[in-house]
């Protein structure tokens, strides 16, 4: 059992540093130990969160995906132009963003796959495409005013004292649950493992390389779509520099959670809990009114740091055990 | 229930008059190779005797030129590793080909999972696996990560994915070269398991010691063409090395003056004892004097190579003292070496030696403006007078000292090479097959400069597969076989008939003597 404690070692980690993070705000801050707060805590990470579990999966297979802050940019300003400027139903226009950023993300795997190019390359030529489609279609910040936004932000589960949980919040435990099935009850899951472990032995192994690379950007691509759903029903609006280094954040979610950003080794459950860990920060500065905002920043940098030392240790410390007697 | 398919007089695996050719080099020419149901089949040969072509035409790298291919009487050509593993053909390669970061569960299953209600049926993988493992001894957590296994259990894993993916053939190539003696011992009785299963294994590998220990038949290659195929029980060890290296063991070529006898009784300049490093070469004994040219001669892989790294400290030693001019030394890196005064050609010119795009003058002064430091730089009319002593000295066939070193012949770069080490003034040069990938004529030049080279009292350590050529330079010649140094010639009895015998023999550490 000393191996499996092994391998979650980073998630155990992970986990402490939320629960022991949360507990100081509590013990700080008397209101903070809320239902309101968790609920809180769940929308307003929403978008992080489920725009870092495609990200999860795109890291996992040994790749990296730039576009998706500009993905959600584009989306919320295309649903914001389809639907006031063209006067679509909103479900429509949600069917049509989610095609099209899947689709994206599914041609940025393409051209890695196919030319063999860099994947940080291709999706920063992405990010710039996706975000200058934005500013085509308007430069404007566009209010979203169809009555179904109204319903969808009314859309809630209460429970507690004041807790409720939002339909983003909802939306982003349930691409929780689905991509921790993904990553470990389905042979895509196994095979994006085996792709960012070593990609030739993948494909020795009879892993399908190219089809599972296009999947998993057109995965990430979708999952940035359904965040910009959600960015434009929190924000109410449309607009082109939305969520402008989303794609950092993200990445930086994800290491907090424990994956490897060489690819290969990692869980989609840590994402979820280093997107709640920046969400914490974020919150804590809040409470504490007199720091700048900046310093959450600053906070997650250092946090990022030690993490990555940390990894770097532990993989130190399992390469120097060495091997297991060949027999038993 | 192959039986109903193919009488059990049809080879499993038949394959004659296979021929590639690679940009017009003949790779492989007319080869022919059968294996037989539950046999383990050798298949050796020399660096370039066409092994990993035939294996990389059989596993569907490679598509053939001409020739048939039969499977159990039915012709095969396979596209792609996928439709050589449908068509029962696994393999293992020395560097093992599964994930590390995959649990060795997922590695035995990978694109294969035992699937329920649409999802991985993670109980019945770890189930299965345990029993696929069961038989070849091996009991582990199958849950962990194959990372954090030996090589070896790594290497009994992949055979036993193959394996239960139907393989009627295993090719395994060189799957013992990084293990130590006990795996090798395992890994043996798991080859002999698969044997009386029916299983048909080609085995490569350079350990002649394992090809009469393991082996039912050999199949021997040379320059891309077949050699012969013989019964292990039926073939000597001389007989077999004469087949891989193509001699005819006939009288000792010409040899040179070798220097006053009294040589032998001047102290050593470098001195060895018991230095080794595990699983690269065993622990052995060696004094180099000056102005002595030392040999070193054996197949691919017995550790020739691996034992001038240890000297020139690009590996570290584990075991063993070194000491220079009677003083114990450390050799902690190739740059104490050069401190020491050793100077090293590499075998592997373009990957080790030479720097493409730099000038003539610029390789040539590399080494000696190392080991100055480079915070002192040597004046610019220095390094031109080095550059053209050398380029005249050594016959570096180049317009001018400016020109990038990879516009000129290999010979010229194996010259410009020497002369890197040379402008060094080195006290013990070795050189790892200097003559390897060159035009005759600058082959001859090269031997006549070692010649020279000793004459002024330089030490010569040098690596070579040209048996002829180490007869004729060289005083003493340590012969090694299996990673091992077994045997040493001294003065008169160096001959390629003393050489071969000693690489043929089976005892280790005898001294051929008649």
């Amino acid at each position: 059992m000393t191996s499996a404690l092994q391998r979650f070692l980073p998630l155990i980690v992970t986990t402490a540093v939320l629960v022991v993070g949360f507990l100081m705000c509590a013990a700080q801050f008397p209101n903070f130990a809320s239902w309101r707060v968790v609920g809180n805590l769940l929308t307003d990470n929403a978008f992080l969160g489920i725009t870092a579990i495609g990200m999860t999966f795109v890291i996992l297979s040994g790749g990296i995906d730039l576009s998706v802050g500009a993905v959600i940019g584009f989306t919320t300003v295309l649903l914001a132009v389809l639907i006031e400027h063209g006067g679509w139903h909103p479900l429509a226009a949600f069917a049509v963003a989610l095609i099209a950023a899947g689709g994206f993300g599914a041609a940025m795997g393409g051209v890695i796959h196919v030319f063999q190019m860099p994947p940080f390359i291709v999706t920063l030529a992405g990010m710039f495409i996706a975000r200058g489609l934005g500013f085509v279609l308007t430069t404007d910040s566009v209010p979203i005013n169809h009555p179904l936004y109204g319903e969808l932000n009314d859309i809630a589960l209460r429970f507690g004292a004041g807790g409720k949980l939002s339909l983003p919040a909802m939306l982003m435990l349930g691409v929780v649950v689905a991509a921790v099935v993904l990553a470990h009850w389905t042979r895509f899951g196994a095979n994006l493992y085996a792709l960012g472990g070593n990609r030739q032995s993948a494909e020795l192994m009879g892993v399908p390389v190219g089809r599972t690379t296009v999947a998993v950007y057109a995965l990430s691509g979708l999952l940035a779509g359904l965040a910009g759903i959600v960015f434009s029903l929190y924000t109410g609006a449309g607009y082109s520099l939305a969520a402008t280094g989303v794609e950092l954040d993200t990445i930086t979610a994800v290491v907090i959670g424990g994956t490897q950003l060489t690819g290969g080794y990692g869980y989609v459950v840590g994402t979820f809990v280093g997107v709640l860990i920046q969400g914490l920060i974020q919150t804590y500065i809040t409470f504490d009114g007199t720091l700048s905002s900046w310093w959450t920043k600053i906070a997650i940098g250092v946090l990022l740091f030690v993490f990555i030392l940390l990894q770097k240790g532990l993989l130190t410390v399992w390469a120097g055990r060495g091997g297991e007697p060949a027999e038993a | 229930m192959t039986a109903s398919t193919a009488p059990p007089s049809t080879p499993l695996l038949a394959i004659r008059g296979l021929s590639k050719a690679f940009l017009g080099v003949q790779a492989l020419d007319g080869v022919d190779f059968t294996l037989r149901h539950g046999e383990i089949h050798a298949l050796l040969g020399e660096n370039g005797a066409g092994k990993s072509t035939l294996i990389k035409t059989l596993t569907g790298v490679y598509q053939r030129d001409g020739g048939t291919v039969a499977l159990e009487g039915r012709e095969i050509a396979p596209r792609g590793v996928e439709e050589a593993q449908r068509l029962h053909i696994g393999t293992v390669y020395q560097e093992v080909n599964l994930l590390p970061n995959l649990s060795v569960a997922e590695n035995l299953f990978l694109g294969r999972q035992p699937m329920r209600w649409g999802l991985v049926d993670r109980g019945a993988m770890r189930r299965r696996a345990r029993a696929i493992l069961m038989p070849y001894g091996l009991s582990i957590d199958v849950t962990a990560p194959l990372g954090r296994f030996s090589v070896a259990t790594q290497q009994i894993i992949a055979i036993a994915r193959a394996v239960d993916m139907s393989a009627k053939v295993l090719i395994l190539d060189e799957p013992t070269a990084s293990l130590d003696a006990q795996e090798v011992a395992v890994l043996f009785k798991v080859m002999r398991t698969l044997r009386s299963r029916g299983i048909g294994i080609v085995f490569v590998t350079h350990f002649l010691d394992q090809v009469y220990e393991v082996c039912d038949r050999i199949t021997v290659l040379r320059n891309g063409r077949l050699v012969g195929e013989r019964r292990t029980a039926e073939l000597p060890r001389l007989d077999l090395v004469a087949m891989m290296l193509g001699r005819e063991l006939e009288a000792a070529a010409h040899r040179i003056d070798l220097g006053p006898a009294e040589l032998d009784s001047r102290p050593p300049l470098a001195s060895f004892k018991g230095f080794g490093k595990a699983r690269s070469v065993e622990p052995f004994d060696l004094d180099i004097r000056p102005g002595e040219v030392v040999a070193l001669a054996g197949l691919l892989g017995s550790g020739r190579t691996e034992t001038v790294r240890l000297v020139f400290g690009m590996d570290r030693a584990d075991r063993g003292e070194a000491t220079v001019d009677g003083r114990t030394i450390r050799l902690k890196g190739p740059r104490d070496a050069v401190r020491l005064g050793f100077g090293f050609c590499p075998e592997d010119r373009k990957k080790e030696g030479i720097v493409g795009e730099l000038s003539v003058r610029e390789n040539i002064i590399l080494a000696l403006q190392a080991r100055q430091g480079w915070l002192k730089p040597i004046p610019r009319r220095r390094q031109e007078e080095i550059a053209d002593r050398f380029i005249r000295l050594l016959d570096i066939r180049t317009p001018d000292a400016e020109r990038p070193i990879q516009l000129l012949s290999g010979g010229n770069q194996q010259k410009a090479l020497l002369a890197r080490w040379l402008a060094t003034e080195p006290r013990l040069l070795i050189l790892d097959e200097p003559t390897r990938g060159i035009d005759v004529g600058a082959h001859a030049e090269i031997i006549r400069l070692i010649e020279r080279l000793c004459a002024d009292g330089m030490a010569l350590l040098v690596v070579s597969s040209e048996l002829e050529e180490i007869v004729a330079y060289s005083r003493r010649v340590v012969v090694l076989r299996d990673r091992r140094h077994v045997a040493e010639l001294r003065g008169g009895e160096v001959s390629v008939e003393r050489i071969v015998a000693a690489i043929a023999s089976e005892t280790p550490n005898m001294e051929v003597r008649q």
